[in-house]
């Protein structure tokens, strides 16, 4: 079990260090000519101007709102589908009234318009 | 006896044989099986990354025949070498960072991009022998890995100084993490059904591949991993015709050469994620006295779904923003909850009835659940009302015709 994890984190380890290693090298091996017009931000073709860092739609922030809680339902069903085999018909039953309430959670978000892009 | 173990299974005998020799030069047992990982986990990473040079050429030549071109042709036979020289380029242009932009996120995104696609490789397994990987949490690491992809993609957008990039990158972040749900839950039934959620036993679990128990399943899974993968149809987060890039933009040299891997490896390891959970893995005749031919017959499935994928994309239009979204939270995400709530309960319902009763009344839900929601789809268009403007007639954008079978037709 715990050599799993070894092996898990050296492959984490390896699979951050194999990009950075190459994007190292390129730096080296590339020239460095650096201008003030070159490094200018892209932008779209224009001058930029102002803050860059702007206000954003709220939908963003309520469909993270939304994924969210799903997200969560979904961690909480993953025990359950794994001891599927074990547990009683009625236990199934009241997985599927939690699934439910959230379904009913989610109609609500949904008549209420938050789904709408 | 020592050739026949070699054919049948060379890692494994290769690891056997250099434990052996790190313990005849004195070195303990743990730290011959830290470096025996190490090398193992450095092979795989690297291959994976040498991988897609191959993967980049061989998308480029079948979209290119799919539209009646002829795709990379000049440099080697077929143009096969046509990626190594890309690659050769990419490796020595000059790395440009804007002025402003935020260095830490910055520097760490295309790292951060890469090693969130690297990182799945781990989990997957490539045949019968190779069990050290077998986390018991395999699916969970899974969803999780995934959501790193997304934070690197917001720290490209956040720190390039420029707002295109900065709205590009909510957009797709917005899209890869509402088409995690469907895929969540849908991932939930292979997992109920093997009633583990290490990937090795999944694998073993599938006497008969689960695809053919849950096609609907597997359809909206591998629509959602399309979707999470960010390729066409559902490419807006960049649009290669429409847009110059997307939240990588202000990326120049291999820094930009990182987010294109990244892109092409994702494509592969989602089909390798699918053929594994639905198409039976390594399975398939005769990997029980070579196990090498597991890898074989996994690589084979993959390649499948992978292509399924490029001609998808080589074929498909491109959906806009709001009907991506409608896509997921107004029909993949009710319909996999639907799928998952009817699957867990006539699964119970029939459990004492011998398992291929189960799953029988499993594959009927698929199939039910799949013709519903298919004349769902079409009642909604035939009810489409699409607003008139202007007082003249003239041809007008329609605007939610999502599963249109008839264009002419409204």
């Amino acid at each position: 079990m715990l050599n799993q994890w070894l092996y898990i984190a050296i492959f984490v380890a390896i699979s951050i260090l194999l990009p950075t290693i190459a994007i190292f090298l390129a730096r080296v091996l590339s020239p460095k000519k650096p201008n003030k017009i070159k490094n200018s931000v892209y932008e779209c073709g224009m001058e930029t101007f102002d803050k860059t860092w702007i206000q954003f739609r709220i939908q963003y922030y309520l469909f993270a709102l939304v994924f969210l809680i799903f997200d969560v339902e979904t961690v909480f069903l993953y025990p359950i589908a794994v001891a599927y085999n074990q547990i009683s018909l009625f236990m199934v039953i009241e997985t599927i009234i939690f699934i439910s309430i959230l379904f009913i959670g989610f109609l609500y978000v949904w008549r209420k318009g938050a789904l709408n892009w | 006896m020592d050739f026949f173990d070699f054919i049948s299974d060379p890692i494994l005998a290769i690891s056997k044989w250099l434990f052996e020799l790190l313990n005849g030069w004195g070195v303990t047992a743990d730290w011959s099986n830290f470096i025996l990982y190490f090398i193992g986990a450095a092979l795989l990473g690297t291959s994976a990354l040498l991988l897609t040079l191959i993967f980049i050429w061989a998308e480029r030549k079948i979209i290119g025949r799919l539209q009646d071109r002829y795709g990379p042709n000049q440099v080697g036979p077929w143009g096969i070498f046509q990626s190594v020289a890309d690659m050769v380029k990419i490796f020595i242009k000059e790395h440009i960072i804007p002025y402003g932009v935020d260095p830490v996120p910055y520097h760490l995104a295309p790292i951060i991009i890469v090693a969130s696609v690297l990182i799945v490789w781990a989990i997957i397994p490539f045949s019968n022998s190779l069990t050290e990987t077998n986390l018991n949490v395999a699916v969970i690491f899974l969803l999780a890995v995934g959501g790193i992809g997304e934070l690197g993609i917001m720290m490209a957008g956040w720190g390039s100084n420029n707002k295109y990039a900065l709205i590009s990158a909510f957009r797709a972040s917005a899209q890869m993490i509402s088409y995690e749900i469907p895929m969540a839950i849908v991932l939930l039934i292979p997992v109920l059904l093997s009633s583990s959620m290490a990937m090795d036993d999944i694998v073993n679990a599938q006497k008969m591949p689960f695809i053919l128990i849950l096609l609907f399943g597997a359809l909206i899974f591998f629509i959602a991993s399309i979707a999470e993968n960010g390729r066409a149809p559902f490419d807006l987060a960049e649009a290669e015709s429409e847009l110059v890039a997307g939240f990588n933009i202000e990326y120049s040299g291999l820094k930009f050469g990182m987010f294109y891997v990244a892109d092409f490896l994702r494509a592969f390891t989602s089909a390798l994620i699918f053929s594994t959970i639905f198409l039976g893995g390594w399975r398939g005749p005769g990997v029980e006295t070579f196990p090498i031919l597991g890898g074989l017959y996994l690589t084979l499935k993959s390649l499948v779904i992978w292509f399924l994928g490029v001609w998808i994309r080589g074929s498909f239009p491109r959906y806009r923003i709001d009907q991506m979204m409608n896509i997921n939270w107004k029909f993949l995400t009710p319909v996999s909850l639907a799928l998952f709530m009817l699957a867990i309960f006539f699964g119970k319902l029939f459990e004492n009835y011998g398992q291929n009763i189960q799953y029988l009344s499993i594959l009927i839900i698929n199939l039910g659940l799949f013709f519903i929601s298919l004349k769902l789809i079409n009642r909604k268009e035939d009810n489409l009302e699409i607003p008139e403007i202007g007082l003249r007639s003239r041809p007008v954008a329609k605007p939610d015709n999502l599963f249109s079978k008839d264009i002419s037709r409204g």
